[in-house]
């Protein structure tokens, strides 16, 4: 469980990123961190595995207060996979890059080696364990990226900003990732600003402006407030500014999934037809 | 009269093992804006350079077939050249901006070709406003968000008066709005100065609907090319991957179930809004 | 490192700001000469002394207090170097003129420090860029410079990254002795040098793009126009080192030690 109690945090330049957050995510929970670029998601993510500390309130993972950690310490429940994978790359070999870490956590060599070829099968990257990371594709060195943190299987995966610069089918490879990972009751946070994304998923939605969390529930009820959404500087999902347009008719606002939309549109015709 | 047009266009990386385009045959009309789109690999990032030579000058290598554009036999001349014809915009902001101050960069294209300072001070002023940072244009590049810096790169390929702009997935970095703010206003640019644009995105759902000519790629070839409506309904669309908006994928999947909602296949929500409204009216 | 923060620059508006840099650097370069010029140490005292008026006006006077305590430490070990010598080839003994010629000798090398310092205080990167290129300077040499200059806090700001994301798989930069120390920087060294590499790629691409290498004369879009201030410093400049070199050659110095 990660608790965030009123936390202001400043970067060194004294630019306040933070200004009182507070959040709860218990064990098992989906949730993605939206708001527009500067309101401080990734500041407030990087307090879950103490990479930054707060100036002012504390945050609690699973019961221990961050500063009473060190970021290799929580980072052992706590797997953080960073947006850009050329940010971590750097081994001679796939295999070598996805044991970095298991050695720095002090994993023994033959679990080592067990927990490297789980890892390269999960990412569907067994063919190239011997090949050399800077050779592969954008897309195979972000799974290597990935499958460098789910080696040492986290109970908390955080995701920032994954699916930037990713087409349509790995973006649906990713969404089915997150689903498996809930299935095995991880805790998947995820930073994004991809709308349409997020409402494929359906995740609980944190959604942050200027250093304060504005809105935090379900993820339906948030991405269909106009209001709320616009004071964030976030788009509407495309089928939420079609009921949004349907309003008018009596329609449901809170529609963002394409099969509730048809249900709904269709149940429309009948009672028009039957009238 | 074609400002763009490639016969049989094959290229291979140097030490690749496949060709990362073939035989692509593609014809771009004055005045048109041009979205291509395709999987990861697909080729269409090779595409773009070879419109102002960077491939194959830059990246070495041969190209077989033949390409001409705005009337220019690229692989007859330097990319310095192909620069006062066709400006090419990246997908990363930050590493297309290297002066100090950001009219210094806007002017930096038209310095490199020797334009007197009183036409180059014109000209940079134009851009600057024609993308809307006329105000941010003493800043320093590292101070601004990204959108800005993505506008400062079209207004520096804008300064030297190109007749066509090509941008390979420029907003990838972007959030959503600023990424319509900068479709906007390569929108505008394509309306009011008849400027040709060429786009790659993955974004259809934001920009389907500014283009009637769009071109799918796959493994390196052509597969669909013409009117977005015709192409974003057919099934080998959605068999190569390509993320298809889901005002049209709804559509799709209504008209199976038997609503209809007009034959011409809508692109943004706007459309499908107004469709449904129609076929919902209380009769 | 407090002797680097008197090189940094700051976004002031002076009028020691707005001069030429290439005036200002003439200007540093004659201080630099008349310094070496001068082994005694009132001359040496009055040549840093007419730093001072040059810092106050540009209003940088914080920045250049930490510059002189940065090089504080070197000066220390000169005087400490100078004395000893002089110590122990005079046979032992401490003489006042001895030790004056140490000091001497330590202001030597503040004034030459110091008025490089104010010189970089004073003058943005911008405009030291804009001199590069209107000075006979090869182009690519200034724009490597702006450029560097530019991407500073890019790779800063990527190298902070770099150690988070390595941190955040169990790297601990802290541990160890010095050499397991440095061997933790590989996997932050390697990335950013990948980095830079990618980046400069797409420099080079874009720079392409924009007609890079379309004429061998390059216009530009600022100019450098030398103003009153600047002719001012011209002739302060000529004055100072005519005065200095007339001085050198027919007035005698007096020792501080000979005056009390």
């Amino acid at each position: 469980m990660i608790e965030a109690q009123d936390i202001r945090y400043s970067y060194a330049n004294k630019v306040e990123a933070l200004k009182g957050a507070s959040l709860t995510i218990k064990d098992g929970e989906f949730v993605a961190i939206m708001g527009q670029n500067g309101a401080g998601k990734s500041t407030l993510v990087k307090h879950f595995n103490g990479l930054l500390k707060p100036s002012q309130g504390k945050v609690l993972v699973d019961g221990v207060e961050t500063t009473k950690s060190s970021v290799a310490a929580l980072s052992r429940n706590v797997g953080f996979v960073f947006q850009n994978p050329d940010h971590q790359l750097f081994s001679e070999t796939v295999e070598e890059e996805i044991a970095f870490a298991l050695k720095n956590f002090g994993f023994k060599p033959e679990v080592i080696k067990e927990r490297v070829t789980w890892a390269l099968n999960l990412m569907s990257l067994t063919q190239y364990r011997k090949t050399s990371p800077f050779l592969l594709s954008g897309g195979e060195r972000k799974r290597v990226a990935l499958a460098s943190v789910l080696a040492w299987d986290p109970s908390t995966l955080i995701l920032d900003e994954p699916t930037i610069g990713q087409d349509h089918e790995q973006k649906d490879k990713l969404r089915q990732f997150i689903m498996q990972m809930q299935t095995q009751n991880k805790t998947v946070v995820t930073v994004t600003h991809d709308v349409e994304f997020v409402a494929e998923c359906n995740p609980r939605v944190v959604l942050m402006k200027e250093g304060r969390i504005v809105a935090d529930g379900v993820g339906k009820e948030i991405l269909t407030d106009p209001a709320l959404l616009e004071m964030s500087s976030i788009v509407l999902p495309q089928i939420a500014q079609v009921f949004m347009k349907l309003a008018p008719l009596g329609f449901p606002k809170d529609v963002i999934d394409i099969y509730e939309a048809k249900a709904a549109i269709l149940k429309a015709k009948e009672s028009i037809r039957l009238k | 009269m074609a400002i763009i047009e490639t016969k049989n266009l094959t290229y291979t990386y140097p030490g690749a093992t496949k060709p990362s385009i073939v035989d692509v045959s593609i014809k771009v009309e004055k005045g048109e804006f041009v979205l291509i789109t395709g999987p990861s690999g697909c080729g269409k990032t090779t595409l773009c350079r070879t419109f102002n030579g960077l491939v194959p000058h830059f990246y070495q290598g041969e190209l077989k077939g033949e390409i001409t554009v705005a009337g220019i036999d690229t692989l007859k001349h330097h990319t310095y050249e192909m620069a006062k014809h066709v400006g090419l915009v990246f997908q990363n902001p930050e590493n297309q901006l290297f002066a100090l101050s950001i009219e210094k960069d806007v002017a930096f294209g038209l310095e490199n070709v020797g334009v007197s300072r009183e036409e180059m001070r014109r000209k940079v002023d134009w851009a600057l406003n024609q993308t809307g940072i006329y105000d941010i244009r003493e800043r320093s590049p590292h101070e601004i968000s990204g959108g800005q810096q993505q506008r400062v790169a079209i207004a520096s390929v804008l300064a030297m008066e190109p007749e066509v702009i090509v941008l390979d997935e420029p907003t990838s970095f972007l959030d959503p709005l600023s990424a319509e703010k900068i479709f906007e206003v390569i929108y505008k640019l394509n309306k009011e100065q008849g400027i040709t644009v060429i786009l790659v995105e993955h974004r259809l759902d934001l920009t389907a609907k500014y283009t009637n000519h769009l071109i799918v790629m796959d493994q390196g070839t052509v597969r669909l090319e013409g009117d977005p409506r015709k192409i974003l309904n057919s099934e080998e669309t959605r068999l190569i991957g390509v993320g298809i908006p889901k005002a049209t994928l709804l559509y799709q999947m209504l008209k199976k179930e038997g609503l209809n909602l007009g034959d011409t296949t809508p692109l943004s929500s706007e459309e499908l809004a107004d469709r449904l409204l129609e076929a919902l009216k209380p009769q | 490192m407090s002797v680097f923060d008197g090189l940094r620059f700051r976004k002031v508006h002076s009028p020691i700001h707005n001069l030429d840099p290439r005036i200002k650097f003439v200007y540093v370069i004659a201080i630099f000469v008349v310094a070496i010029i001068f082994y005694q140490i009132i001359p040496l005292l009055i040549l840093f002394l007419m730093q001072i008026p040059f810092v106050l006006l540009a209003r940088v006077q914080r920045q250049w207090l930490r510059s002189l305590r940065g090089a504080a430490f070197l000066a220390t070990f000169i005087f400490v170097v100078n004395v000893a010598t002089t110590f122990f080839t005079s046979g032992y003994h401490f003489t006042a003129p001895n030790v004056e010629n140490a000091a001497a000798m330590t202001l030597r090398f503040v004034v030459l420090i110091e008025s490089f310092s104010v010189f970089f205080l004073t003058t943005s990167p911008d405009h030291l860029g804009l001199a590069l290129e209107e000075s006979r300077v090869p182009y690519e040499f200034a724009f490597a410079f702006t450029t560097a200059v530019r991407f500073v806090p890019v790779l800063a700001e990527e190298a902070q990254t770099i150690m988070d994301a390595q941190k955040a798989r169990g790297l601990e930069l802290e541990k160890g002795g010095l050499l397991k120390r440095i061997r933790n920087y590989v996997p932050v060294l390697i990335p950013l040098i990948v980095s830079a590499i990618r980046r400069s790629l797409e420099l080079a691409e874009a720079m392409e793009s924009r007609a890079w290498g379309a004429t061998k004369k390059r216009t530009n879009l600022y100019a450098l126009k030398l103003h009153k201030g600047d002719y001012a410093l011209v002739a302060i400049t000529v004055g100072i080192l005519i005065a200095a070199v007339y001085i050198r050659l027919y007035v005698p110095i007096p020792t501080i030690a000979s005056l009390l």
